[in-house]
């Protein structure tokens, strides 16, 4: 082991990194707590006005209106109030004074206090505000003055409430008194109100007074449900009729799929930490240079893709309602596939790869593997297509269909070994990886999403049209977008902005997909709640909106100067990727696996996985996003280039601990689903009971 | 719309678009460009050396991290030149049947762009002992070390080229590191990287977005004048390292160094200017004044920094005494 491990350098390189963004650090947290001040400042002032006009009417009213309020309050009268009020009637009353006034303080601890709440922020000079030193001190002035502040206001409204429960105990004092003074005939009308007041149903107007019988199996009682500790959502519906041989199939698709994003993020995490401890191996197959392919290609062509397809494999056949073409393809693809990335991985780890192009480093052959793969879906689910009993084509299949077709025309333009010199690789290599990306695992999802979505909510789309709207502007304007990632590059210019242009213009379907999906959730907000795939909807939904515009901004050529090359792109890949393709992922495979093996995930470790890849991507984008823009500003500023590594280097540490947060969520995603799939349930007491039942009967019938 | 019930309309039609707008944006572009271009005159081909270095460079995927790729945009200077140009890309190839052209403009920045490595740092010595572990001449480096491209031997022979290291970097075992054949073809690469003029008479195109000079000058630097320890920072301290006692054995303290503190300001910025290879005991430092186009304000911000730090305490000199001097040098070696 080399002298340089973790700690080592985060020791050593953080501090100096550290003392220098401290004081951005001290600016932003002065900032917030001014904004505090102001936010508890404006708060007392609304509490206090509304204290003075709640106590207006009390203090403004005159004797003659009096009688007519006391009169109001006996109309008010509750039938209890009424009550208590007849048993007392003929009772010798003396009203009593308790309550003691206490306004004389309020003066003073206005005087007493007013004078610590002047604000001791100067009109300094603009350099000597920037100085950390009397940036701290300000903050240790701040502290106790803001401490006052919430002090007073709390003292405050103390008097105020005390003040208005005098007054409120002056007016039931006169009440009391005109209560004492009421006539005979006042007091037959209350109790002809007090009648009235008492009427109720009898509950019974509907039902009749036959005791209640659930003859038609409609109601389960669960009684004594015990203390839960996670919310109880509700159970995944059993669904009738699925095809055993179908089901493995789907089944398997998604259980490889997990296999390779444990594999692929394990070693993403690895890589993430390399940034921290650059020494904490020197073997060459593990090398950053190799094993940052490793990871971007297995959770793309193994986790992400594998997911998709064996999603798909569930929905064509469904929406077309009939059943799979070829069921023994299904086989072969995933087969070829699973090949293709562990060949693939072996292969990047051994030194052996295309050439350097981002997401494009298999060699072809390997690659090979994988379209044949494609090739083979594609043919059974346009088979299965042309043999539906429906006659639309459902939108999902739009999409899933679509993305495949694409993805093979993109391999076969950026793989065939004829061409790209020069240049033409530039140019390809931006077109596929984005294709890649955007028609590949962008396309495929949303089919997804069309499908489950709905039956999720358990209402229809939203819109039909919008989906299509989005489907065609999305081909048309996400084509041309790849050379934003080779922008101010030696490729031509009216190329670039031919990608810039579309970039603008992928808007468009952005906007018509979110709108669609959300409008989808109107009048079922309330089922977020009871479910535990709609969360993950939720969640990609919304960075489907802001990963795709943040794309949209990143591809503009100001902000390309800022973030190009930084670290700022691999945030945005991962919000995308990551918050898009892997929450609708896991969303689906959520709603279809119970369906398919009847056997649900636990609550809580559904909830963890959720939560710990929410905070965890959270914890990895923000950092990054900010120490990117960091960097992107040094650069500008042309200062020497290992002083943006060493500023770099709490945002790195910063993103392997999101980086491990994800990938403990990965860790309870696959418990998950070894629960979904292989655990045994918990035999059920009362169908062990009839089956005991059932041998003994025949055993005491032989004996008898 | 009932044309799109029929599933060879709808997905015929979609792939038709497709396929449609990449013969536009990709297939034809791709195809121009690399039939319209040619490189430059004064580009060479690699030599077999350079060229497995590239295979090695590709294999260990060192583009993840570097780019090759001079934008047209200000902050790009410090990389080159001038901004790349289509014909600084047209001679490289399908490296072969297999593997795709490697053309490594990269998209990531963690590590300095490579376009003019091979100009900005010549030394094969600071490149070997960069690659067995880089924290040995950065201590910020978070690159990878490539221990396995060196062997250790005890007797190393003529012909090995022998790598001088800090004891401390052999982790405890004996003998000398001995550059393998991989780690001389790496260097062997990264010394060809050199951008090629363009030829005379052609303009270059020229940087965008240049930032805005600044006219209030910090405290303590003459109006107008360069920033001499940003220029260390970014030009020296990799081989000086930043308390200027150099590396031993690979590159020569500028602490108490004879030439620094001395009088003979013209062997002093003929090192800076031209370079300097007379000390067997180090390695040869490349012409970085020249390969940067330093003006004699900028030599003797250097200069003056380099007197003035770790203890050093020279005379500062004048830029108009630099100049003075690089003229004489100049003319020198325009009538050897």
């Amino acid at each position: 082991m080399s002298e340089y491990n973790w700690f080592h350098m985060a020791q050593s390189q953080a501090p100096a990194a550290l003392s220098l963004r401290l004081e951005e650090v001290i600016i932003g947290g002065l900032a917030l707590s001014v904004l505090v001040m102001a936010a508890l400042l404006f708060f007392l002032a609304v509490a206090l006005r509304k204290k003075i006009i709640s106590a207006g009417p009390l203090y403004g009213t005159g004797q003659e209106g009096a009688g007519e309020r006391l009169r109001e309050h006996v109309g008010k009268m509750s039938s209890f109030q009424i009550g208590e009020l007849l048993k007392y009637r003929l009772a010798p009353f003396k009203p009593r004074l308790m309550a003691v006034v206490l306004i004389t303080g309020l003066t003073g601890i206005f005087c007493c206090n007013g004078a610590n709440a002047q604000t001791p922020v100067k009109s300094d000079g603009s350099s000597l505000l920037g100085e950390g030193g009397i940036i701290i001190t300000l903050i240790l002035v701040l502290l106790p003055v803001l401490t006052g502040l919430i002090l007073l206001f709390f003292r405050i409204r103390k008097i105020m409430v005390r003040q208005n429960e005098q007054l409120l105990s002056e007016e039931a004092g006169s009440l009391a008194a005109y209560l004492g003074s009421l006539k005979p005939e006042d007091v037959a009308a209350l109790e002809r109100r007090k009648a009235a007041l008492d009427y109720a149903l009898t509950h019974r107007e509907l039902s009749g007074n036959e005791p209640a019988e659930d003859t038609r199996g409609l109601l389960t009682v669960n009684s004594a449900p015990g203390l839960p500790i996670v919310a109880v959502k509700k159970k995944a519906l059993p669904r009738p009729h699925i095809d055993p041989a179908l089901s493995r199939l789907v089944i398997t698709y998604l259980a490889c799929a997990t296999g390779w994003l444990l594999f692929g993020t394990s070693v993403g995490e690895y890589v993430g930490i390399k940034f921290v401890a650059p020494d904490i191996d020197q073997a060459s197959w593990l090398s950053f240079g190799r094993l940052r392919p490793v990871h971007t290609n297995s959770v793309f062509w193994g986790w992400a893709s594998l997911g998709m397809l064996g999603l798909g494999y569930y929905i064509v056949p469904r929406v077309s309602n009939v059943g799979l073409a070829s069921i023994r393809w299904g086989w072969y693809a995933l087969c070829l596939i699973n090949a293709s990335v562990a060949i693939g991985t072996i292969c990047l780890m051994a030194g052996i790869n295309n050439g350097g192009g981002e997401y494009r480093e298999y060699v072809w052959p390997v690659m090979l593997l994988f379209a044949v793969g494609l090739g083979l879906t594609l043919v059974n689910f346009l088979k299965t297509i042309a043999a539906r009993k429906t006659r639309e084509i459902y939108i999902s299949n739009w999409y899933m269909v679509s993305a495949i077709i694409f993805t093979i025309v993109i391999a076969l333009v950026a793989y065939i070994p004829y061409w790209q010199n020069g240049l033409g690789e530039t140019i390809v290599q931006g077109y596929y990886m984005h294709q890649g990306v955007g028609m590949w695992f962008m396309l495929f999802p949303l089919g997804i999403v069309y499908y489950f979505l709905p039956q999720q909510l358990n209402k229809p789309i939203y819109s039909y049209s919008l989906g299509i709207l989005a489907f065609w502007t999305q081909i048309l304007f996400y084509t041309l977008i790849g050379t934003h990632h080779f922008v101010f590059s030696a490729i031509p210019w009216w190329l670039q902005t031919v990608a810039i242009v579309g970039s603008a213009g992928m808007v468009i379907p952005v906007v018509a997909g979110t709108t669609n999906f959300l409008m989808t959730f109107k009048g079922a907000w309330h089922k977020v709640q009871d479910s535990y795939t709609l969360p993950f909807f939720l969640v990609g939904i919304v960075f489907y909106f802001t990963g795709s515009l943040q794309g949209t901004a990143e591809a503009f050529r100001f902000t390309n100067l800022l973030w190009h090359f930084t670290d700022f792109t691999v945030a945005h890949s991962h919000l995308t990727m990551y918050g898009i393709i892997c929450f609708f992922l896991w969303a689906a495979i959520y709603a279809v696996v119970p369906r398919l093996t009847g056997r649900e995930a636990p609550q809580i470790t559904v909830g963890a996985h959720f939560w710990l890849a929410l905070i965890g991507l959270m914890f990895y984008s923000v950092p990054l996003m900010y120490g990117g823009t960091l960097k992107g500003l040094m650069w500008m500023e042309g200062k020497p280039f290992i002083e943006n590594v060493s500023a770099m280097m709490p945002y790195w540490l910063w993103r392997a601990i999101g980086g491990s947060l994800m990938w403990l969520s990965h860790i309870f995603f696959a418990y998950n689903m070894y629960r979904m799939i292989v655990a045994r349930p918990a035999p059920d007491v009362r169908e062990l009971a009839i089956r005991k039942l059932a041998e003994r009967v025949p055993a005491e019938q032989e004996k008898a | 719309m009932k044309i799109f019930d029929d599933h060879r309309y709808l997905f015929g039609s979609a792939t038709a678009l497709f396929v449609g707008l990449t013969m536009l944006v990709a297939i034809m572009p791709a195809i121009h460009n690399q039939e319209n271009n040619r490189p430059l005159p004064g580009a060479e081909e690699l030599s077999p050396e350079a060229g497995r270095g590239k295979a090695a460079f590709v294999a260990n995927g060192c583009v993840a991290c570097h780019t090759q790729q001079v934008r047209n945009v200000d902050m790009d200077r410090q990389w080159g030149s001038r901004p790349g140009v289509a014909a600084d890309y047209a001679g490289i190839r399908r490296t072969d049947f297999w593997r795709n052209t490697a053309t490594l403009m990269g998209t990531e920045r963690t590590g300095p762009d490579l376009t003019d490595i091979g100009n900005r740092q010549p030394s094969a010595d600071w490149n070997l002992v960069h690659l067995f572990n880089p924290r040995i001449v950065v201590k910020e480096s978070v690159m990878p070390a490539y221990p396995w491209l060196f062997t250790l031997k005890d007797e190393p022979a003529e012909s090995d080229v022998v790598v001088n290291l800090p004891e401390e970097y052999l982790k405890g075992r004996k003998g000398k590191v001995v550059a393998g054949r991989e780690a001389l073809d790496l260097v062997a690469y990264l010394q060809s990287l050199k951008q090629v003029p363009l030829p005379d008479g052609s303009e270059a195109p020229s940087f965008l977005y240049a930032r805005q000079k600044n006219e209030v000058q910090k405290d303590g630097e003459a109006p107008g004048g360069p920033d001499g320890k940003a220029l260390y920072v970014a030009n020296c301290q990799a081989c000086h390292q930043e308390n200027g006692e150099g590396l031993p054995g690979a590159f020569p303290p500028l602490k108490g160094s004879a030439i620094v503190t001395g009088d003979d300001l013209q062997l002093y910025v003929d090192i800076i200017m031209n370079g300097f290879d007379a000390r067997p005991e180090y390695a040869a430092m490349a012409p970085v004044g020249t390969n940067l186009g330093w003006t004699a304000d900028e030599v003797a911000a250097v200069i003056n920094y380099e007197r003035s730090s770790w203890g050093n305490s020279a005379p500062e000199v004048t830029a108009e005494e630099v100049k003075e001097v690089m003229k004489f040098i100049d003319q020198k070696i325009a009538q050897p």
